[in-house]
């Protein structure tokens, strides 16, 4: 049923008759639009729109008198003529018992009309002035209208509903009440149009189909529906939290087939159908210059309406889905999106399937598209090699087993795999302690730098000493010396390289003799002026020389001779090699 | 035992060992439990020797005819003074391979020293490296290497340089492994916690602000080492309610539990305080613990006895309330700087029946409250509350006549009254700190030494304590820490009364006591032979005399004698001499101290760690000849005038075992980058100072020397006693 808030009667009339599973095309080839899908909020407001912007010519018209001109019917193609509306299923008698009153009402406004019209006869030439009254007018007329609608929209449903249960009393004691309050409203609806196009009533004429319609949708609901207590677990519908009490809002229930068309807008003239009323317009555009006009094309804007809305809710058609309003613990889903969406992830065919992991499948295409998004890309690893996309569910299967734990990434984990393993080759080759090394370092330090005795030396016969010598190590221009090494597998060369260089700079040749690519070494300097230095490098396994730099500070206090070990650990320092400075 | 290091250290030589062995055992009729054997045999052995030692006193080699055993013996002994085992294994080869086999605990001094310990004491069982700060994976390695079987405890607290692998080695390779200290290790990966997770036997594991170890890493710890009974994982900001979560799940021997500082919530709560065990619980700075986490758990913790709860911003006294409520077996408690100590919140604490120890540092606290809280507390932290009044105090102490210990530090309102009913009804107090308490009179402070006479620790700086107080004071025979800094009234008599008295003492605070001189500090010399610990800063009257009777104290540790312009180079001369075992020196402003002071010192105080020479008139020569202190890790040299950078830079390469140095600004442009680069990568920090040079004016007043800081409140206090 059409739960549209400001539609216009025909389009509520226009889309109950297509409840009873009948083409809305079929049977409307006259009306170029039917606003059919419930879920366009706009459908009603464009129509209540066009009718204002079209009452001008309807007024001129109504002037001119019933005379069914061929310009106007053009015009207001889409108003379509209430005579010719199909049965709405309300109770006639209600209707009935309304109608009058309603007409003594819409019989106010005509007066208001009347007078206008007359009015315009005295003032032909200023159509402003009268344009401006006839709007007034209009605008009032449609406020009621929009009105009347809202309330007799939201009440259909809730008449079909009390047919079709066996038992129309279940919690929605206000049923009634709003259908004595809406029935008046689309009968002075009605009544307004045929005053305005001619004075007539028909009324008499569709009580019969209303009552016969009233009959057929009353053998439908009379059909035994088996009400399964199954209750469908879907918590995406957003309504979880929501407590409204069953009698505080109204509730809808759309057909399978409205749920399911995959268009919900349909060009009346060649039958296309469109998701988007936008769309439709733009379409409309190729069937004539009269949908070009600006205010063909022109969103429906929003009527504000000024009395509050009743909440209304809706219903899933499903019947044993805990989003039945049969369901004994009934939810009511919140928009008509929640009821889409509900109704294809819970009774309908998953037919998409994820591309990447064959096993999950959606109904909705958009809850592919989150999934595809996170697919394969569960970064919380177990040790068990489950993986989680989340990783407090990460946390709750650890706690859960024994032995499981979390996993480190794997980039990590390798690093520790092979530090692990170098340790143990490292551990099982061992250093190659008995490594001939043969130091010939030389450095020709000038006997200028200031000679510092030790401390040791005794006390109180320091001569304060200046760091100058380490300039002097630093900016003496050495001549880039490479000493070689008599018999020995490793040799020692110490350059200063360049002018400028703060560090001097040794290197060592010969084989390491290792089997890992890329090892540290350790080298342990020390003076013969007691100053160790230490510093670690990284070598190639079969690199044939080494060269390390050693800060020129360490060496402030002149040393002629120096002692270099090298090792693979501290715990292997051991031998050193003597190294002459001179 | 400290005689017996010394004796150990007389014979280096042969002759006169066996009157030392005999000696020792004569001295230990009693023997302490020692740890590798059962005590019936040590018995026996320890019967035997005597006799032993006796009919072998003329062999030539009576040294090396001691068994291993009677060494270990002797060794268990030595336990009091590590010099003293130093001592020992230098009398000979057999000794030091004794000592080398009996040692557990090993603490390198410095990271290069780290394979000659390991060589030396391959039986180590406790490794503590927070000397060395470069231990890297290969230095782990070594150290899985060559402990593989009997490491059960290592430190690494203040190491930096190893990453997961060494963590890894430690873990595979040390199967006894009990103990991890990785504290500060910042840059530690969960790759490194994985690796911690291996070693499965783990019981103590502290991490504190460990930054980047995740809910990952710890997950790995929680799976692995499920015999933890004490995680530390204050500051670990990366870990969260998961993580600790499952650390209450896996973990459910644990008795302690540290989340200060940590961005749980109380989602983890509920996990936590079921844990069947769990006894010690810090909440310390957990600001994401709200009142509405904590009044709606429901679980009761029944095994919990300490909890610390200091500095919870986000709790009111109604959700502490509520978590005593649930804690019944609540020993210890610390509310420390958190909110208002009302009636509500007190009578909560009223109802923990085991409670002992409160500490309400910091808190406001209303008097109604404290009345409610006087009950059944051992030990009582009020220092730094606002509130505190002589109404509420008394109500606490007249209820608990069993306080041992109390601490009113800066409750700057109460009065006599307060410390008559202190010192009248807890009579068997032992630690009292009331510093700064500033309306209590000398005649209330008199109070204190005439009752408690259990005292052992006394803490009344900033008082108006006087000699008579003093004299009262020596009373107490069991003091042990007695700190009367800025007690401007003290003289000389009073010391030497509780010199007389209190043989006991180990530590005292002399700072700024300005009517000491040399008879007080002579005084202190000859009473105090426990001495450890001695400041005298800003004692302006103090001379060389001083030192020089100081220098009999030889278990002296700490000396401060900043600020004292009358001492110079020959009483630090006899420091150094005399107290061998200073480790820690504070001359700042010993103006007439020089390089011969330091000399003697490099010479003689070779367990110097940390010193401060800022102000004094140490030139190059005696920094560079503090070089050859090894032991040296701590120096601030501020204010040298004679110093030179390059001296400067000569001192900071020859002190290899350097880890902070705080140095005048002026001097970093003028020392060279690349060699401070290179001290840095050795594990020293420099902390550059750009403190002005302060003149000073000294002044004579009433007899004293008054140094006058001009912006100080120091200056009021002279004054003060210039208009007295």
């Amino acid at each position: 049923m059409v739960p549209e808030r400001r539609r216009p009667p025909e389009a509520s009339s226009k889309s109950s008759s297509s409840m009873m599973s009948e083409s809305p095309r079929n049977r409307k080839p006259d009306l170029p639009f039917t606003p059919f899908d419930s879920t366009n909020l706009w459908c009603g407001d464009r129509h209540g729109r066009s009718f204002l912007e079209f009452s001008p010519p309807l007024v001129t018209q109504s002037n001119g008198l019933f005379g069914p001109d061929r310009e106007t019917k053009s015009k207001n193609q889409h108003e379509p003529s209430p005579v010719d509306d199909p049965v709405m299923d309300w109770n006639p008698r209600l209707m009935l018992s309304n109608l009058s009153f309603l007409e003594q009402k819409i019989h106010q406004v005509q007066d208001i009309v009347r007078s206008i019209i007359s009015h315009e006869d005295q003032f032909l030439d200023q159509a402003n002035e009268l344009a401006a009254q006839q709007q007034l007018v209009t605008a009032d007329l449609t406020y009621i209208i929009i009105q009347l609608i809202s309330t007799a929209g939201t009440l259909l449903p809730d008449i079909k509903n009390a047919l079709l249960s066996t038992n129309p009393a279940v919690g929605r004691p206000g049923s009634n009440q709003k259908q004595h309050e809406i029935l008046p409203v689309e009968v002075a609806k009605a009544s307004q149009y045929d005053s305005l196009i001619k004075d007539l009533n028909s009324c008499g004429g569709k009580e019969d189909e209303l009552i016969k319609c009233s009959n057929n949708s009353g053998v439908e609901a009379s059909e035994p529906i088996p009400i399964e207590d199954h209750d469908t677990k879907d918590n995406d519908d957003g309504m979880d939290g929501e407590n409204l009490p069953p009698g505080s809002y109204e509730v809808l229930q759309l057909e399978e087939e409205e749920i399911l068309a995959p268009h919900t807008h349909f060009c009346l003239i060649c039958g296309k159908g469109f998701k988007r009323d936008a769309n439709l317009r733009m379409h409309m555009r190729g069937h004539g210059d009269e949908y070009k006009s600006p205010a063909a094309l022109a969103k429906p804007s929003k009527e504000a309406s000024i009395e509050p809305q009743p909440i209304r809710r809706y219903s899933c058609p499903f019947v044993g889905c805990k989003r039945n309003k049969e369901h004994k613990k009934f939810q009511p889903l919140k928009t008509i999106l929640c009821v889409k969406n509900h109704y294809k992830r819970s009774h309908c065919d998953k037919s998409y399937t994820c591309s990447r992991c064959r096993t999950k499948k959606f109904s909705i295409i958009a809850d592919l598209k989150t999934h595809e998004k996170h697919c394969g890309r569960d970064k919380w690893i177990c040790s068990c090699g489950t993986t989680f996309s989340r990783k407090d569910k990460l946390f709750g299967h650890v706690a859960l087993f024994q032995g499981h734990a979390p996993a480190i990434p794997m980039d990590d984990a390798k690093v520790l795999v092979t530090s692990d393993k170098a340790q143990v080759s490292e551990a099982s080759s061992g250093m190659p302690g008995n490594m001939d090394y043969n130091f010939s370092g030389n450095t020709s330090l000038d006997a200028q730098s200031p000679d510092l005795k030790g401390v040791d030396d005794g006390h109180g016969c320091f001569s304060p000493m200046t760091l100058d010598a380490c300039n002097i190590w630093g900016l003496a221009e050495f001549p880039h010396s490479a000493y070689e090494v008599s018999e020995s597998t490793f040799s020692f060369l110490a350059t200063v390289p360049f002018k400028g260089m703060e560090k001097i700079k040794f290197q060592a040749a010969g084989m390491m003799n290792c089997s890992e690519q890329h090892y540290p070494v350790i080298i342990y300097i020390r003076s013969n002026k007691g100053v160790q230095v230490e510093t670690s490098i990284m070598t190639d396994a079969h690199a044939r020389t080494v060269s390390f730099e050693v800060p020129v500070y360490s060496w402030h206090l002149n040393p002629t001779s120096a002692e270099i070990s090298i090792c693979r650990t501290q715990h292997e320092r051991g031998k050193y090699y003597k190294c002459r400075i001179t | 035992m400290a005689e017996s290091g010394d004796l150990f250290r007389r014979i280096r030589g042969r002759d006169g060992f066996a009157t030392v062995a005999l000696d020792l055992f004569s001295t230990t009729r009693n023997p302490s439990p020692c740890s590798y054997s059962g005590s019936a045999k040590r018995l026996r052995i320890g019967d035997a020797i005597p006799a032993a030692v006796v009919a072998e006193e003329d062999r030539r080699d009576l040294v090396d005819s001691l068994s291993e055993e009677i060494l270990f013996l002797i060794l268990d002994r030595l336990e009091s003074d590590p010099l003293d085992k130093k001592s020992f294994s230098l009398v000979c080869r057999s000794f030091y391979a004794a000592e080398s086999r009996h040692r557990r605990a090993v603490t390198p001094l410095r990271s290069d020293l780290l394979p000659a310990a390991l060589a030396r004491y391959p039986l180590a069982s406790r490794l503590d490296l927070s000397l060395c700060h470069r231990i890297t994976d290969a230095a782990l390695a070594s150290v899985s290497g060559a402990l593989r079987s009997s490491l059960r405890s290592i430190d690494l607290s203040r190491s930096r340089g190893f990453s997961q692998a060494g963590i890894g080695n430690l873990a595979v390779n040390c199967a006894a492994l009990v103990e991890i200290n990785l504290s500060n290790a910042t840059d530690l990966s969960d790759a490194a916690a994985a690796a911690i997770g291996r070693s499965r036997n783990l019981e103590r594991l502290w991490l504190a602000r460990c930054k980047m170890v995740t809910d990952m890493g710890i997950g790995c710890i929680a799976v692995g080492c499920q015999k933890l009974r004490l995680l530390c994982l204050k500051w670990c900001l990366g870990i969260s309610d998961l993580g600790v979560g499952l650390v209450a799940v896996k973990c459910k021997r644990l008795r302690s539990l540290d989340l200060s500082f940590m961005p749980i919530t109380k989602k983890c709560l509920p996990a936590v305080l079921q844990l069947p065990h769990l006894e010690d619980l810090a909440l310390v700075g957990c600001l994401s613990i709200d009142d509405e986490g904590l009044i709606s758990l429901k679980q009761e913790c029944k095994s919990l006895q300490v909890l610390d709860m200091s500095n919870c911003q986000h709790v009111s006294h109604a959700a502490f309330s509520s978590v005593l409520n649930k804690a019944p077996g609540l020993r210890q408690m610390s509310l420390a700087y958190n909110c208002l100590v009302t009636h509500s919140l007190a009578s909560s604490l009223q109802k923990l029946s085991k409670l002992q120890c409160i500490k309400l540092d910091g808190s406001e606290v209303t008097t109604s409250g404290l009345g409610t809280i006087a009950k059944l507390a051992l030990r009582e932290g009020l220092s730094k509350c606002s509130g505190v009044t002589d109404e509420g105090l008394s109500s606490i102490v007249m209820k608990h006549k069993g306080l041992v210990k109390l601490d009113v530090t800066c409750c700057r309102n109460i009065t006599d009254f307060s410390l008559a009913s202190i010192t009248s009804s807890c009579t068997s107090l032992a630690s009292l700190r009331m510093e700064s308490c500033t309306l209590v009179s000398k005649e209330g402070l008199r109070l204190i030494g005439q009752h408690c006479h259990l005292l052992e620790e006394l803490d009344l700086t900033d008082n108006d304590l006087d000699d008579e107080g003093l004299i009262a004071i020596s009373g107490c025979q069991k003091l042990c820490i007695l700190k009367i800094g800025i007690c401007l009234k003290i003289k000389d008599e009073g010391l030497i009364h509780v010199a007389k008295s209190c043989s006991k003492l180990q530590e005292i605070d002399l700072y700024r006591s300005l009517g000491i001189t040399d008879t007080g500090v002579m005084a202190i010399a000859r009473g105090f032979p426990l001495l450890q610990t001695i400041n005298l800063a800003y004692c302006t009257g103090i001379t060389d005399d001083s030192l020089r009777s100081l220098s009999k104290c030889s278990n002296l540790y700490t000396l401060e004698i900043r600020g004292c312009p009358q001492v110079s180079s020959l009483g630090l001369a006899a420091i150094a001499v005399g107290c061998q075992k200073l480790t820690n020196l504070d001359i700042k402003k010993c103006y007439h101290v020089n390089d011969a002071g330091i000399l003697f010192l490099a010479c003689f105080s070779q367990n110097l760690r940390q010193i401060n020479l800022s102000y004094c008139s140490v030139t190059d020569v005696g920094l560079l000849a503090l070089a050859s202190v090894s032991c040296l890790q701590n120096m601030t040299i501020l204010h040298l005038g004679r110093l030179t950078p390059s001296g400067l830079a000569a001192a900071l390469l020859a002190c290899g075992g350097l880890t902070k140095v705080k140095l005048h600004s002026s001097f970093k442009p003028l020392v060279p980058k690349p060699l401070l680069k290179h001290i840095e990568a050795r594990g020293c920090v420099f902390q550059w100072r750009d403190k002005p040079f302060q003149v000073f004016s000294l002044l004579w007043f009433k007899d004293t020397l008054v140094e006058l800081e001009p912006s100080e409140v120091w200056k009021q206090h002279s004054q003060e006693m210039h208009v007295d």
